[in-house]
C-alpha cells in the first residue's frame, strides 16, 4: 500500500503546487491575458501609450456616423461607465451593430480618440429563433404604432416549429 | 450473478470485452450523428443574430467540450497507471490521446470558420482560443513524448506526468471567458439553464452524445491494437495470432 | 424544398460545409487509420511468429 499512497500524494501535491504557480502567473499577467481594455481602463491610463492595443465594449446607440468618403466611420464605445470615440476606415463585420459588442484594434490618439485599423464584432451567448424575435419586434412596434421592415428571405425556409 | 470486475483490469480479458463493446457504441454513435444533423439543419430555426452561420455550433461545441473531457479522462487513466502500476490504465490513456487531439483540432478549425464571418477574424489570441490551442499542443506533446521513449513503462510514466500537469489547462479553458476580457462569448448553457431555442438544444445535445459514443468506440478499437503489441510475448496473444489466420 | 437555398446557407456555405466536411473527413481518416493499424499489428505479429518457428 505504501508506495501507491506515496505516488498518489506526490501527484496531488504536484498538481496543487502547479495550479498555484499557474494561478499566480496568470494573476500577474492579468491585462496581458485579456484581449482588450475597457474604456474605463483607457481613461485610467492603464492602456499602453504610443502602442497598438485593443479596446472593447458596446457600441453606443445612435453614435454610428459615416464620413462622406463612404468608407470612414465614427462610433462611440462604452462600458456603461466611460465612453470613447473610435474612428475607423474599412469594412465593418456583418454583425457590427449599435447596442452590440465590439472589439477594436488600434492606437490612442492625442485628442483621446481611438484610431482603429481593425474592428471585430463581439456577439453574446444567446441563440433565438429569428422568426420568434421578428414576431416580438412586430408586436412591440404595433404597440408603439411604428411600421416594421420585412426581413429578406432567400427561399430556404425551415418548417416553423414552436 | 456477481461479475468480478477486477478481471477486466487484465489486458487479456479487457481485449475481448473491448472488442464486444465497440459495435454497441459505434452504431448508436452513427445513428445519433444522423439524427443530430437532421435536427440541426431541418428542424432548428435560423438564428436571430447569426443567421445560418450559427449551425457550426452543432459540431464546434460538442467537439470543444469533448476535447477537454477526453483530456481529463486521459490524465485520469494516466494517473491510475502511475499510482497503481497497472499497464492497462496507461494503455487507455495512450489510446485516448489521438482522438482527443483530433477533437481539439476540430474545435479550432470550426471555430475559425465560425469566427471569420461572425467576428470578422479567423483567429485572435484571446484566452479561450489560446488555451484550447495549448490543449492541442499538450495532446501532441503527450503523443510524441510517448512515441519517443523505447521502454513502454517509462513512456507511460513520462506521458502520465505531462498529462497530469497539463490538466491545469482545462479549468483555464473553461473559465477563460469569465476571468478575462475575451472576444469569445460566455457560456450559452449554464447550470441555471439556457434560453436557447429548444430544437437548437436538441441538435447540440444529440451531436454531443454522438461524438462522445464515437470517441468511446474508436478508443476501445485503438486500445486493442495497443494491447496486442505490448502483450505480444504472452500466450494468449500468440493464440489470437494463430486464430486470425 | 429549395435545395439551392439550402446549400447556399444564406451566403455562409463555405464556412458551414467547410466545417462539417473537414469534420467528417477527419472522422473517416481516424477510423481508417485505426482499422489499418490493427491489420498491420496482426501482420507483424504473424511475421514474428513465423520467424520464431523457423528457428
Amino acid at each position: 500500500m505504501k508506495p501507491r499512497h506515496k505516488r498518489f500524494m506526490f501527484i496531488l501535491v504536484g498538481i496543487a503546487i502547479l495550479g498555484t504557480a499557474v494561478g499566480l502567473v496568470l494573476y500577474a499577467l492579468q491585462n496581458n491575458v485579456s484581449l482588450y481594455f475597457t474604456p474605463t481602463q483607457v481613461y485610467n491610463k492603464e492602456a499602453p501609450q504610443g502602442r497598438n492595443f485593443r479596446i472593447g465594449g458596446l457600441v453606443v446607440d445612435g453614435s454610428l456616423k459615416r464620413e462622406r468618403d463612404g468608407l470612414t466611420v465614427r462610433f462611440d464605445v462604452t462600458d456603461t461607465l466611460k465612453t470613447m470615440q473610435v474612428n475607423y476606415k474599412g469594412i465593418l463585420p456583418d454583425l457590427f451593430k449599435e447596442g452590440k459588442g465590439v472589439v477594436a484594434h488600434g492606437q490612442l490618439q492625442a485628442d483621446n480618440t481611438f484610431l482603429a485599423d481593425e474592428v471585430l464584432a463581439k456577439h453574446d451567448e444567446n441563440y433565438n429563433a429569428a422568426e420568434v424575435v421578428h414576431a416580438l419586434e412586430l408586436a412591440n412596434q404595433a404597440q408603439s404604432g411604428v411600421m416594421a421592415t420585412k426581413p429578406v428571405s432567400s427561399g430556404y425556409q425551415i418548417p416553423s416549429t414552436k | 450473478m456477481a461479475i468480478n470486475w477486477f478481471k477486466y483490469a487484465a489486458p487479456s480479458s479487457f481485449y475481448g470485452l473491448a472488442g464486444k463493446l465497440v459495435p454497441w457504441f459505434a452504431w448508436p454513435a452513427a445513428i445519433l450523428f444522423c439524427v443530430g444533423i437532421y435536427i440541426g439543419f431541418f428542424v432548428a430555426p435560423t438564428d436571430a443574430v447569426q443567421s445560418e452561420a450559427y449551425r457550426i455550433i452543432f459540431i464546434h461545441v460538442p467537439a470543444s467540450i469533448l476535447s477537454m473531457f477526453i483530456y481529463l479522462i486521459m490524465a485520469g487513466y494516466a494517473a491510475l497507471g502511475l499510482i497503481f502500476n497497472t499497464r492497462l490504465s496507461s494503455m487507455m490513456a495512450t489510446s485516448l490521446a489521438p482522438t482527443g487531439a483530433l477533437f481539439a483540432f476540430i474545435s479550432l478549425w470550426t471555430g475559425a470558420l465560425w469566427g471569420k464571418p461572425m467576428w470578422g477574424a479567423w483567429w485572435v489570441w484571446d484566452a479561450r482560443l489560446t488555451s484550447e490551442l495549448i490543449l492541442l499542443f499538450l495532446y501532441l506533446g503527450f503523443i510524441s513524448l510517448q512515441a519517443s521513449i523505447e521502454d513502454p513503462r517509462r513512456a507511460d510514466r513520462a506521458g502520465a506526468l505531462l498529462a497530469i500537469v497539463g490538466s491545469v489547462n482545462v479549468p483555464i479553458i473553461y473559465f477563460s471567458v469569465k476571468w478575462w476580457n475575451t472576444l469569445h462569448q460566455g457560456s450559452t448553457v449554464k447550470l441555471s439553464g439556457t434560453s436557447m431555442h429548444i430544437s437548437m438544444q436538441q441538435a447540440m445535445f444529440t451531436m454531443f452524445a454522438a461524438l462522445w459514443l464515437y470517441a468511446i468506440a474508436i478508443s476501445l478499437l485503438r486500445v486493442r491494437s495497443i494491447i496486442l503489441e505490448r502483450e505480444r510475448n504472452s500466450q494468449w496473444v500468440t493464440e489470437i495470432v494463430e486464430m486470425k489466420q | 424544398m429549395n435545395w439551392l437555398g439550402f446549400f447556399e446557407m444564406k451566403g455562409y456555405a463555405w464556412y458551414i460545409w467547410g466545417s462539417y466536411g473537414v469534420t467528417l473527413l477527419i472522422i473517416m481518416v481516424e477510423i481508417l487509420l485505426v482499422v489499418h493499424k490493427r491489420k498491420v499489428v496482426l501482420q507483424q505479429l504473424r511475421l514474428i511468429r513465423d520467424a520464431e518457428i523457423k528457428e
